[in-house]
């Protein structure tokens, strides 16, 4: 049974027809990657996942269960915590506050603590700045933030939405090495990514978004040497 | 191109600063002829100021609820001042039931906290109801919707306290322990102005610690930063929001019950003008700021309670002190002239990353 399972589902924003039937499916263990370009979809399928969107049509199911039910804010104690597009950090909390609105929906001190630890030992540039306000931090530690945030409610599945959004390229290829890093770890993770040559390179299995529907699905290395992903995605005739 | 000064310069921009020249000119012309003739000593003004904080403790108190509110809903509660109504007139009831069978003089203390409790309870509980009947069906609509709907709730719940309990003036009975003054060092202070002022700058202390420290706190803040990135952390919105109403609310009921001990009369209107005041005091502060809604209350405070004796007595205008609520207000303007943000606002315009 797939870890993450997305059948068919159709979102809508007002009239807009945003998805059209988009099916999914995450192992455990897995990097996948979704890429496409710009209004795609990409975002709404997350959002679609994250319950932030309800899907009209379409099941969305996590280790077998249906998730539309649920309210957005009860699928971080169901094991899905999500890195939001534009990062979305608190910027008025310090950078501990808001590594502690991560574990906001946990209660068992002593392993929070100990996720802290790992948080800090993964990014240690968050440990230098735990005080300070995160609105002042650089656009790269402000990815890392969303990220270990994510990471503090101790998830079984990460949902990236573009960490590479914005950044430096030099930054992107550390961001990238922190995904490897996390995913090595153990980490299921769902990547939503636009620079689609980064995002192969450390995916298992890749899907390509075109306007609110998937038009490939391979293998990552597959998808690296795929000629209409080269022209579109990847710069190169 | 840039353009020179002169053109950057508008009429409005001309007109403002004119009319803060000339407010800045009064205070200051008016508060050096009122020294140099000297009226009054070092006493009054002492009196003057204490009362102005104990003015400022009360504003503040009922300034948490705009200020929490607006910082999770980006919206004025305008019926704010009904709730904070609510609390001292519905307690006004037990109070004269107390009295009436003599435990209110048998146990003043116990009386007296029972009766901030109900207020406490009632306020909160309103506020709470409210937010659950009138505005998160709204949440999503354009915010002139619940700005209206704001100041419609206001209105009827004045006008229903009045169909209840009528329009007339209910007074508090008396409390014993509370009568006369302290004496610090040689300056006598009325004892009910020492409560006031004390209890109110606890209270403050406690909700900025319950803001900033605990669990709750932060993840109301984070729910006043970012909505829709709260829930996805877990933060069960709509909880967070209904905390935020039944804190503003219990605050309100307290100062509610600190208001009537500096006057204990209650009527179905009392709320309004302190609710305008405190609301001023949360914009002057920088609204959505816990201690700017202190800072900004205890400013107009002193200022209501000082500013007419001392920038208008000098110049020889007679009766100043019904000048204060112009005062008061005129001086808002002036500092919101200078900084629209409020004392201790942020910009109002965050650039997002």
């Amino acid at each position: 049974m797939p870890m993450l399972e997305v059948e068919n589902i159709h979102s809508y924003y007002g009239n807009i027809h945003a998805l059209k039937g988009v099916s999914l499916t995450v192992e455990k263990g897995e990097i996948v990657t979704l890429i496409g370009g710009n209004g795609a979809g990409k975002t709404t399928t997350l959002r679609s996942i994250s319950g932030i969107l309800k899907p009209l049509e379409g099941t969305v199911r996590f280790e077998g269960e249906d998730l539309a039910p649920f309210k957005p804010h009860k699928l971080v104690a169901k094991g899905i915590s999500m890195v939001p597009e534009g990062r979305g950090i608190f910027s008025r909390l310090t950078v501990a506050e808001n590594l502690d609105m991560g574990a906001y929906v946990r209660s068992d001190k002593a392993e929070i603590k100990v996720d802290l630890e790992r948080v800090f030992t993964l990014l240690p540039r968050l440990k230098e700045r735990r005080s300070q306000v995160a609105g002042t931090l650089s656009g790269g530690e402000q990815q890392m933030l969303a990220t270990g945030r994510a990471l503090m409610a101790r998830p079984r599945l990460l949902l990236m939405d573009e960490p590479s959004m914005g950044l430096a390229p030099v930054l992107v290829e550390s961001i990238f090495e922190k995904i490897v890093e996390i995913n090595q770890e153990g980490m299921t993770i769902l990547l939503v990514e636009q620079n689609a040559l980064m995002a192969l390179s450390i995916a298992h299995r890749g899907y390509v978004m075109q306007t609110g529907e998937i038009v490939l699905h391979d293998k990552a290395s597959n998808l690296q040497t795929n000629k209409m992903v080269q022209k579109a995605y990847l710069g190169m005739e | 191109m840039l353009r020179t000064w002169r053109q950057r310069i508008t009429i409005a921009d001309v007109v403002v600063w004119i009319i803060g020249l000339s407010i800045a000119f009064v205070v200051v012309y008016g508060s050096i002829k009122t020294i140099e003739v000297g009226k009054y000593n070092t006493r009054v003004w002492i009196d003057l100021t204490i009362t102005g904080l104990a003015l400022g403790g009360v504003y503040a108190l009922i300034a948490l609820g705009y200020t929490i509110v607006y910082g999770v809903l980006k919206m004025i509660n305008f019926a704010h001042s009904e709730i904070f109504m609510s609390g001292p007139f519905t307690a006004v009831f037990l109070a004269l039931a107390l009295y009436k069978n003599g435990f209110w003089n048998s146990h003043p203390y116990i009386s007296l906290l029972l009766v901030t409790l109900l207020a406490v309870t009632v306020s909160s509980t309103l506020a709470v109801l409210l937010e659950r009947i009138a505005y998160r069906p709204l949440r999503t609509a354009p915010r002139l919707v619940p700005l209206i709907t704001a100041i419609g709730a206001s209105f009827f719940l004045q006008y229903a306290f009045r169909g209840f309990f009528g329009s007339g003036l209910q007074a508090y009975p008396e409390l014993g322990f509370l009568k006369g003054t302290w004496t610090f060092g040689s300056i006598p202070v009325y004892k009910t102005q020492v409560v006031v002022i004390i209890s109110a700058l606890i209270m403050m202390l406690i909700l900025y610690g319950f803001v900033q420290l605990t669990k709750m706190g932060k993840a109301m803040r984070a729910v006043s930063e970012d909505k829709e990135v709260a829930g996805l952390m877990g933060i069960d919105v709509d909880r967070i929001i209904m905390l935020t109403f039944a804190l503003g609310g219990a605050s309100a009921g307290l100062g509610g019950i600190l208001y009537i001990l500096l006057f204990p009369v209650v009527h179905f209107f009392m709320g309004f003008i302190p609710g305008l005041k405190a609301f001023t005091a949360a914009v002057l502060g920088g609204i959505g700021n816990v201690p700017g809604a202190f800072l900004g209350a205890m400013i107009l405070g002193i200022l209501e309670a000082v500013g007419p004796s001392l920038f208008l007595d000098g110049m020889g205008i007679a009766a100043p002190y019904q000048l204060k609520d112009a005062i008061a207000f005129i001086i808002l303007v002036f500092i919101l002239i200078i900084r629209p943000s409020g004392i201790l606002g942020e910009r109002i315009t965050q650039t997002k990353a």
